[in-house]
């Protein structure tokens, strides 16, 4: 590939690109994202490659492998562009049909159809689907569009194009707009990134590091997956304008290694962007140069917090330390770095090319933009959600999720994972955002939605939470692994029949001592899961320690 | 493994990294993958290759869920015990697993044919509750599944 010199040549390598393209000639894109391939979508996508160069359509059909779209639930997806088909449950022999009825003779097949449960219509067009239609995709939508190991195909949908504004505009009005935006990080903490920045660059010291964090450890959240795996260019073009804003020639990116194919894309998008001249010497001619370096993490939860991330980059054990020091002052090898989420980093270019005053109407007064969530559990559709900050959680269960399979009743829904609270039904109005979490006992988090029904035992999921804390606290300090070690011992007991009058005072008491003592955001979150549910959902702990009963039979007592 | 054998692949592995300290969870990681553990020859190499002493090389190798020391079976079963998988059902397929394969979590089958191990999240949610045997992916799985599954590996 040639280098990319100038904002002109990226215009023209875009023009030329589109100039190859035919917007009428239809794209079979197959969904071919880690959720889909559990479905076999591989196969699907080898079917369609194979019998396309059998019939030798080549000219006539384009085949696209794209990442995760969001509807996991409905698996193997295919969208026949230009006319947004949507076929779901697509199976490899479902595939000579779709050739020869759909591509050939233009014929929707029924069978493959959606079905919406509510006026049982089959739907045809991807965006009619209850699912998508009530989300605001500003940011996963791109997924459905582009083929991930493909620069072209970011760049022919307006890729790097907020870089090339950005080179233009100083640092400093660059921090003034994201300030502006009102963008707070989507890790979980919700710290205002405009702010984040501005410390950073503010910070004395030459070298200067940026940090992706795409260590996604939340069990049951794959929003960051997603994004890595299908549109991995976007995270590289926010990282890219955030270190030109800070002052910094250097990135990281710290994935999980249990993430094989988000590693896979996210290498052969750096190898790409630096052929093209977008990361490297002199960027596009503005005189800045920066590189990234993709590191492996090793699969512990505590690796979230930043400054045990930037322990685990330098090769050592992921350890946290206290944060009298900001990270924006001493950081990674000591020197000032600033550390943001895959989903803070994908929303930057969008800010840059659409502007802070466009970004920030979207979302509540102080929570702005899109967020997505990962609803999963007992929920009928299973997926990744993007929502405007400030949806209830009632819409994001209901209209969208599609509400409880199997008739049974909405038990709660736990925001936040394992740092988070479990929200009863009397709360399912609370409009989604940083503050109105926090108020309710659970937190943002990064955007693992786990619904529950009412077969769900809440003194059950606040001992499995508890359990995986446990395993997970890297135990440099006490509060922490003594603590949850001694919760844990509780919850045992009280979910084996062993439970005793004044256990839940015993886990209010030592919950406090997590939540003022702990070293970092791990240990003094940790009891989060058990003090909302006994907030919310005491007489379950109640009939358990006095009757010996598992209100809803998950318990053996 | 034959020593040498293992040595030339640690070799290679560290000669992709260079000098750098900070490489060694990607060089634990690659000489993991070449080899099929960490056995205690693999560590004191990369030691001396990256110049790291063996005490940080061996608490990077134990604070991490992704490293072994001990040999792993030649099907590695990984249980998902995320939150979706959890509140459907998990710890049933996984304590199904147990009994059939005669072994607890973390543990080798004396045939060394497989190994049980435990997984915090993959991200297939919706197929939940989820077991990846190598690199097969068994969604939807129920204790009643488990012998059934197991069957197709030899």
């Amino acid at each position: 590939m040639a280098k990319i010199k100038s904002p002109g040549d990226l215009e023209a390598l875009r023009k030329s690109i589109m100039a190859k393209r035919d917007p009428a000639k239809p794209c079979i894109t197959i969904c071919n994202g880690t959720g889909c391939q559990a479905y076999g979508s591989k196969g699907v996508v080898a079917a369609f490659q194979d019998e396309v160069k059998k019939r030798k359509l080549g000219v006539k059909v384009d085949v696209k492998a794209i990442g995760c779209p969001g509807f996991c639930e409905r698996g193997t997806l295919v969208v026949i562009k230009p006319e947004d088909i949507f076929y779901q449950r697509v199976l490899p022999r479902d595939v000579p049909e779709i050739l020869s009825e759909t591509i050939g003779k233009g014929n929707v097949i029924n069978r493959l159809l959606f079905t919406d449960r509510a006026t049982n219509q089959k739907v045809t067009k991807e965006n009619d689907v209850p699912f998508y239609k009530k989300q605001m995709r500003l940011i996963i939508g791109n997924n459905g569009l582009i083929d991930p190991t493909s620069i072209d195909d970011y760049l022919a949908i307006g890729g790097y194009t907020a870089l090339a504004k950005a080179l233009k505009m100083t640092p400093e009005k660059i921090i003034a707009e994201v300030k502006k935006s009102g963008l707070r990080g989507r890790g979980g903490a919700g710290y205002p990134t405009g702010s984040k920045w501005e410390s950073t660059r503010r910070a004395k010291g030459k070298v200067k590091y940026v940090i992706c964090n795409a260590d996604e450890g939340d069990p049951g959240a794959f929003m960051d997956r997603s994004l890595v795996e299908g549109n991995p260019h976007s995270v590289l073009e926010g990282m890219i304008i955030g270190a030109y804003a800070i002052g910094s020639h250097e990135g990281y990116i710290y994935i999980r290694n249990e993430y094989p194919l988000a590693v896979r894309n996210m290498g052969i998008a750096i190898a790409q962007a630096q052929a093209a001249g977008l990361l490297g010497r002199n960027i596009m001619g503005a005189g800045f140069s920066f590189k990234i370096t993709m590191k492996r993490g090793g699969g512990a939860f505590v690796c979230g917090e930043s400054t045990a991330l930037m322990a685990s980059l330098e090769g050592r054990v992921g350890e946290p330390r206290a944060k009298y020091i900001h990270t924006s002052e001493q950081g990674l090898w000591g020197k000032p770095s600033n550390l943001n989420n895959v989903e803070t980093w994908a929303n930057v270019p969008l800010i840059i090319n659409k502007g802070a005053d466009w970004y920030s109407k979207i979302g509540t007064k102080n929570s702005k933009g899109t967020k997505i969530f990962a609803l999963v559990g007992n929920i009928i559709n299973t997926g990744l959600v993007e929502v405007p900050m400030g949806t209830t959680l009632r819409e994001i269960v209901f209209d969208i999720g599609g509400g409880i399979p199997k008739g049974r009743k909405f038990k709660a829904v736990q925001t936040g994972g394992p740092s988070g609270g479990m929200i009863p039904e009397k709360l399912l109005d609370l409009p989604v955002d940083f503050d109105e979490l926090t108020k309710a006992g659970s937190m943002m988090g990064s955007g693992g939605m786990i619904v529950m029904d009412d077969k769900t035992c809440m003194v059950d999921m606040a001992r499995y939470y508890t359990t995986f804390l446990e395993g997970e606290s890297c135990g440099k300090c006490l509060p922490c692994r003594e603590g949850l070690r001694q919760m844990r011992y509780i919850l045992d007991g009280i979910t084996g029949g062993r439970g005793k009058k004044g256990d839940i005072k015993l886990l209010e008491e030592l919950s406090a001592t997590l939540v003022d003592a702990s070293l970092c955001q791990l240990g003094s979150t940790a009891s989060n899961p058990v003090m909302s549910s006994i907030r919310h959902f005491r007489d379950e702990y109640e009939t358990h320690i006095k009757d010996k009963k598992c209100p809803a039979g998950v318990c053996k007592l | 493994m034959a020593v040498r054998q293992q040595k030339e692949k640690v070799g290679h592995v560290l000669s992709k990294y260079k000098k750098d300290k900070s490489a060694l969870i990607d060089v634990l990681h690659d000489t993991q993958s070449e080899i099929g553990y960490l056995p205690r020859e693999a560590l004191d190499q990369v030691s001396d290759g990256l110049g790291v002493p063996l005490s940080r090389v061996y608490s990077v190798a134990t604070f991490f869920k992704a490293f072994s020391l001990e040999p792993r079976g030649r099907h590695l079963i990984n249980v998902c015990m995320g939150t979706a998988c959890h509140v459907r059902g998990a710890d049933r397929v996984l304590e199904k697993m147990e009994k059939v394969l005669k072994i607890k979590k973390g543990q080798n089958t004396p045939d060394l044919k497989f190994t049980l191990e435990t997984v915090n999240c993959v991200g297939a949610c919706a197929l939940g509750p989820m077991v990846i045997i190598g690199e097969d992916y068994h969604g939807e799985m129920t204790p009643e599944k488990v012998s059934e599954v197991l069957k197709n590996y030899k």
